[in-house]
């Protein structure tokens, strides 16, 4: 009996996963961005308490898109982590400081002012660097046999360096969208004027990238450009058009979740783009995602947990987000 | 000089793992501690109860934020430095994982959160229920953590293609030969740490007079808990001993310092191992005692050092050490216990200040022991990263310069510097406010202030 083909499977679970992983933290990262912007120290609370309970389960599918590469796409995450590998120690070593910001600030009140920076600073640069790896990966690497043979700043290039700015702003806007959600007030106000900028910047990065695109990858180009491809693709750049549109309406109107879903639809709508740019390549270039498929046997291992823990983890990070639902409040700590 | 990126690579882990494995030693003890005290207040009422969870919950709170973040750090490595390791032995050790990710860490993440901030917003049930599986959270992923060294130490149920390793048999991958060995070892070594650091801040509490019933409960509970614990961790590391025996042999030469096997070998008790020379100076040893606690029997044979090859030692001086210091400590451990013991059948424990005082020292001693005890046993594999098929220097990244690495090693180094005396710092205050802090500064407590963090949030208010 022939066994059954996972592969798309997996492809489709780690691409869930993924994107998962950039909405989440993608928002709060955005929130940590915008924090060192708030008007006061109350303000400052209640946006580090908008994502306080939240933060870690989401940064929890850092780890799950990491190992369901290794696991779905061994050969892939040999070549791709250590070609980034000074984006990834930057993105680690921001994500330390900012994940223990959320504690430090309170404990050791004496350098509050250093956490808060730390928070803010780390909050941009591992979003930053995640844009840099995204902007390295469309640009393919150096690959000999199964391993990465450039050099190890080979990942930082103007492109990538603007898709690192491009993703700071997309993730600011998702976290201007959290906030518009989670408080009220004088506070919502705020956190639509910054949407608002925001949402410029997503738009300038989101339409540099796109003409940038082509232009570093030939392959891309002849995709992109080639009759009857165009046809089907013309519909991601008209929806991106009308989600602007909706997400420039929704942060001027008294919308509470407009800017944060339209935000999130900008969002699917270059994820969409990249994956059409790139299928079905997992190393630009190098491997398709079949190439590069781990062996039957770790696919279906695999497989069986987590069509059943998926779920249920959805499940209760759902519950929880329901739990901590509503306009954030000052007084739910335990210090 | 010529900087070696696999050298370098191998301090980078060291640094990075050395670190990040004091968190889970503390963290899984205390989740369960937690998550006990939580059950025994709900069943109880006692007030002492909550207040003790309230004050480990903040002292958790801190650790499991760092064991988060130092954790996200370590799969990353496999991938940055490990990649030639990664693409050979992906098929086989992603999937442990992969399921330490979806198995434990969500369930930790998104439980903590609910016990941290979600006392007034569930049930009293739902939130014992988010203690325990915090808890069970912390020992899932220890299990697949372990199940994964295990198979690098004793690799079976694989086959080799091309040079890489693909699964045949997945519940001997699991369940490898070291796996239930290691997996007890480590997760009672976790529990007496934690117990230890309970002991410490128990005897802390009764000597400063200010929460005397919650130091006292303190005090007794991490006493009978290493009553049972610390004689039980002896006789499982003895038992993993016998394990690494049968099937790391050139490690438990390594361990013992003994570089002639034989029938009846000696039992090398200090010394100073000399790889060149392969010999041990100034050694002193008990003859025939080494085959009698390894084999049982008088003239029981054991493999010696000289047994294997030069090129496949572990650096026998660090493995030899390590170990006898491990050892060292749980002989320690074990008369501090026993003292305690009769001091408490004397009912004298709470007035005894040497006793209490010495308690507030030996504190530390678990996170001595556990990296003694995590250095023999990964050192000891060198020079595998797959125990006696892949060398550690056929793992590294083909692409990474020593200068590289020097870098990334230096930022490591810094920034886990300025983070980890910061948080135990900050540990160390929660533990001088003491535990009756919590009762007025909790939003259950009697005097509830209008905005907690706000008045917090400033040093000289309610602090």
């Amino acid at each position: 009996m022939q066994p059954l083909d996972l592969v798309p499977i997996w492809t489709t679970i780690l691409a869930l996963g993924v994107f998962f992983y950039v909405a989440l933290d993608g928002f709060d990262l955005g929130v940590g961005m915008l924090y060192n912007f708030a008007p006061d120290r109350s303000a400052r609370d209640l946006v580090m308490n908008s994502i306080a309970p939240i933060w870690d389960g989401n940064e929890t599918w850092l780890i799950l898109g990491s190992m369901g590469l290794l696991a779905a796409f061994p050969v892939a995450f040999a070549i791709i982590i250590p070609a980034v590998y000074f984006p990834v120690l930057l993105m680690l070593l921001a994500l330390i400081f900012r994940g223990l910001s959320f504690e430090f600030r309170y404990r050791d009140a004496e350098h509050r002012t250093f956490w808060d920076h730390g928070f803010a600073a780390g909050s941009a640069l591992a979003a930053f660097a995640q844009g840099v790896v995204l902007g390295a990966f469309i640009q393919g690497f150096a690959v000999q046999g199964r391993q990465f043979v450039g050099g190890s700043f080979d990942c930082f290039t103007p492109f990538s360096v603007f898709t690192g700015v491009a993703l700071m702003f997309g993730y600011a806007l998702l976290g201007a969208g959290w906030l518009v959600i989670k408080t009220e007030g004088a506070l919502q106000d705020w956190a639509r004027a910054l949407g608002r900028r925001c949402l410029i910047g997503t738009v300038l990065g989101i339409g540099i990238v796109s003409l940038w695109t082509p232009y570093v990858d030939a392959h891309i180009a002849a995709r992109w450009f080639s009759w009857p491809d165009i046809m089907y693709l013309s519909p991601v750049p008209l929806i991106t058009a009308v989600l602007i549109w909706y997400a420039w309406q929704s942060l001027n109107d008294r919308s509470e979740y407009g800017p944060f879903f339209a935000a999130l639809g900008l969002f699917v709508m270059s994820y969409i783009g990249i994956a059409i740019s790139l299928w079905p390549m997992i190393v630009p270039g190098h491997f398709t995602i079949r190439e590069a498929a781990a062996s039957p046997s770790t696919q279906a291992f695999l497989l069986i947990g987590t069509l059943f823990l998926l779920p249920v983890i959805l499940v209760y990070t759902a519950w929880s987000y329901w739990v901590f639902r509503g306009k954030v409040r000052a007084d739910i700590g335990y210090h | 000089m010529q900087l070696d990126p696999e050298f370098l690579s191998r301090m980078q882990f060291a640094w990075v793992i050395g670190w990040h494995i004091l968190l889970p030693a503390f963290t899984l003890g205390l989740a369960s501690y937690i998550a006990f005290l939580e059950g025994a207040y709900a069943l109880t009422k006692l007030p002492v109860f909550l207040n003790l969870s309230q004050f480990w919950l903040r002292i958790f709170a801190i650790s499991f934020g760092m064991g988060v973040v130092t954790g996200i750090v370590m799969p990353f490595q496999f991938g940055t430095n490990w990649s030639r390791f990664s693409d050979a032995a992906g098929n086989v050790i992603s999937p442990l994982l992969a399921y330490e990710g979806i198995v434990a860490f969500f369930l930790e993440a998104t439980f903590l959160g609910v016990l941290l901030f979600g006392r007034k917003l569930v049930p009293p049930a739902m939130h014992f229920l988010a203690a325990v599986l915090v808890a069970v959270g912390t020992l899932a992923s220890a299990f697949w953590i372990l199940a994964t060294n295990s198979w690098m130490q004793t690799p079976v149920g694989y086959e080799v293609i091309d040079g890489r390793y693909f699964p045949k048999n997945w519940f001997e991958i699991v369940f490898s030969p070291s796996f239930p060995f290691r997996f007890a070892h480590t997760v009672s070594a976790f529990y007496v740490t934690t117990a230890f650091v309970v002991l410490a801040v128990g005897a802390y509490t009764v000597r400063r007079g200010q929460s005397p019933a919650e130091g006292r409960l303190m005090l007794r509970l991490a006493l009978w808990f290493l009553a049972i614990f610390v004689p039980l961790q002896i006789v499982l590391g003895d038992m993993h001993g016998l394990n690494t025996l049968a099937h790391q042999p050139a490690k438990l030469a390594a361990i013992e310092g003994l570089w002639d096997g034989g029938n009846g070998v000696p039992a090398s008790i200090i010394g100073w191992p000399d790889q060149t020379a392969e010999r041990n100076l100034g050694e002193i040893a008990i003859p025939n005692l080494g085959s009698l606690y390894l084999t049982h029997s008088w003239g029981g044979a054991v493999k010696g050092l000289k047994d294997f090859p030069p090129d496949q030692r572990a650096p026998v001086v660090i493995v030899y050490f390590s170990f006898r210091i491990m050892v060292g400590i749980g002989l320690l451990m074990l008369a501090m216990v026993a003292t305690g013991l009769i001091l408490l059948a004397r009912k004298q424990l709470d007035r005894t200040q040497w006793y209490l005082r010495l308690c507030q020292f030996t504190g530390c001693l678990g996170f001595l022991a556990v990296i003694a005890g995590w250095t023999t046993t990964e050192v000891g594999r060198q020079p595998w990263t797959i125990y006696g098929l892949m060398r550690t220097a056929d793992s590294v990244s083909p692409s990474l310069t020593g200068a590289d690495v020097l870098l990334s090693l230096v930022l490591y180094v810094c920034v886990y510097l300025v983070i980890f005396p910061v948080g135990v710092s900050v540990m160390f205050r929660i533990v001088r406010r003491g535990p009756a802090a919590s009762e007025e500064d909790s939003p259950i407590g009697s005097g509830r202030p209008k905005s907690p963090i706000e008045a917090l949030g400033t040093p000289e208010g309610a602090r």
